[in-house]
């Protein structure tokens, strides 16, 4: 009698190990996307977004985290900060200001070749960037903005578009996100 | 299914995504097929020729069923039964 509770609470133990290890399982394999976007290239842009929406469609939770030379995608070229620095001045002045004035990683053409790319891209019926954005937003994508990048290259919150999804984060959120997702990506 | 059932399927929903490309058709899918019921026929319209290969992968991960597609002059007509 006296074994068969010893073997009981023995199962009991294991069992209890056995959910720990389920739960851990489910915390990080989870249907979810997190990419690090650290490339201010129009095309690497495009691509990170047209794969996030395909995945969004699908349920898929999608989180961007935005960093370096991507931020100058989330600069709306409407809006201004005030009381910034030289270099930060200098920073704003040398990238582009927005997501419709990035230059692309090849062919770039001193600026032609983003021109005839969004002129094919709209003959072939493939959404704009600003067209992206807005179902990002409806399909309930995560973007998370670098604090770090900001601080370096003086980017201010009042300058950053507004988007309904949008946080700021350091490092590790982004490295407890990609934990927990089935895919992580750096782009 | 095939080519000859799908023409005389009874679709509860068509959504014509022929003016989008990739990703596009997928959205569109998405949107619509929250607006018919369990057990209901939806068609999408497509000239995007990565929508063959996307859909059906859709399907499975979202669980509808994947009935085949029907090719039209210029573009093509894809079936699915919603879960």
């Amino acid at each position: 009698m006296q074994d068969l509770e010893a073997q009981i609470a023995e199962l009991q133990s294991q069992i209890e190990t056995l959910q720990e290890k389920v739960s851990d399982l489910e915390n990080t394999n989870r249907d979810q996307l997190s990419i690090a976007i650290v490339s201010g290239d129009m095309d690497k842009i495009l691509a990170a977004m047209i794969i996030s929406l395909a995945a969004a469609a699908m349920d898929t939770k999608v989180k961007l985290f935005f960093s370096f030379w991507a931020l100058s995608a989330l600069r709306d070229p409407k809006k201004t900060a005030q009381g910034k620095d030289f270099i930060s001045k200098m920073f704003g002045f040398m990238l582009p200001k927005g997501k419709n004035k990035l230059g692309l990683s090849k062919m770039n053409m001193a600026g032609m070749g983003p021109q005839m790319m969004k002129h094919i891209m709209k003959k072939k019926n493939v959404m704009s960037l600003d067209e992206m954005f807005k179902q990002a937003a409806e399909l309930d994508i995560d973007i998370i903005v670098c604090e770090m990048s900001m601080d370096l290259m003086g980017f201010k919150k009042e300058e950053i578009i507004d988007y309904p999804h949008l946080s700021y984060g350091g490092a590790a959120t982004f490295a407890v996100d990609a934990g927990q997702s089935g895919a992580q990506w750096f782009i | 299914m095939t080519v000859d059932e799908l023409k005389t399927v009874s679709v509860a929903k068509s959504v014509d995504a022929r003016g989008t490309a990739c990703p596009g058709p997928l959205l569109e899918a998405k949107k619509a097929i929250g607006a018919i019921k369990g057990g209901d026929v939806m068609e999408v319209l497509s000239s995007d020729e990565g929508t063959k290969q996307d859909i059906p992968k859709w399907c499975s991960k979202q669980g509808h069923e994947y009935l085949g597609f029907v090719e039209e002059n210029g573009y093509f007509k894809v079936y699915m039964k919603k879960k």
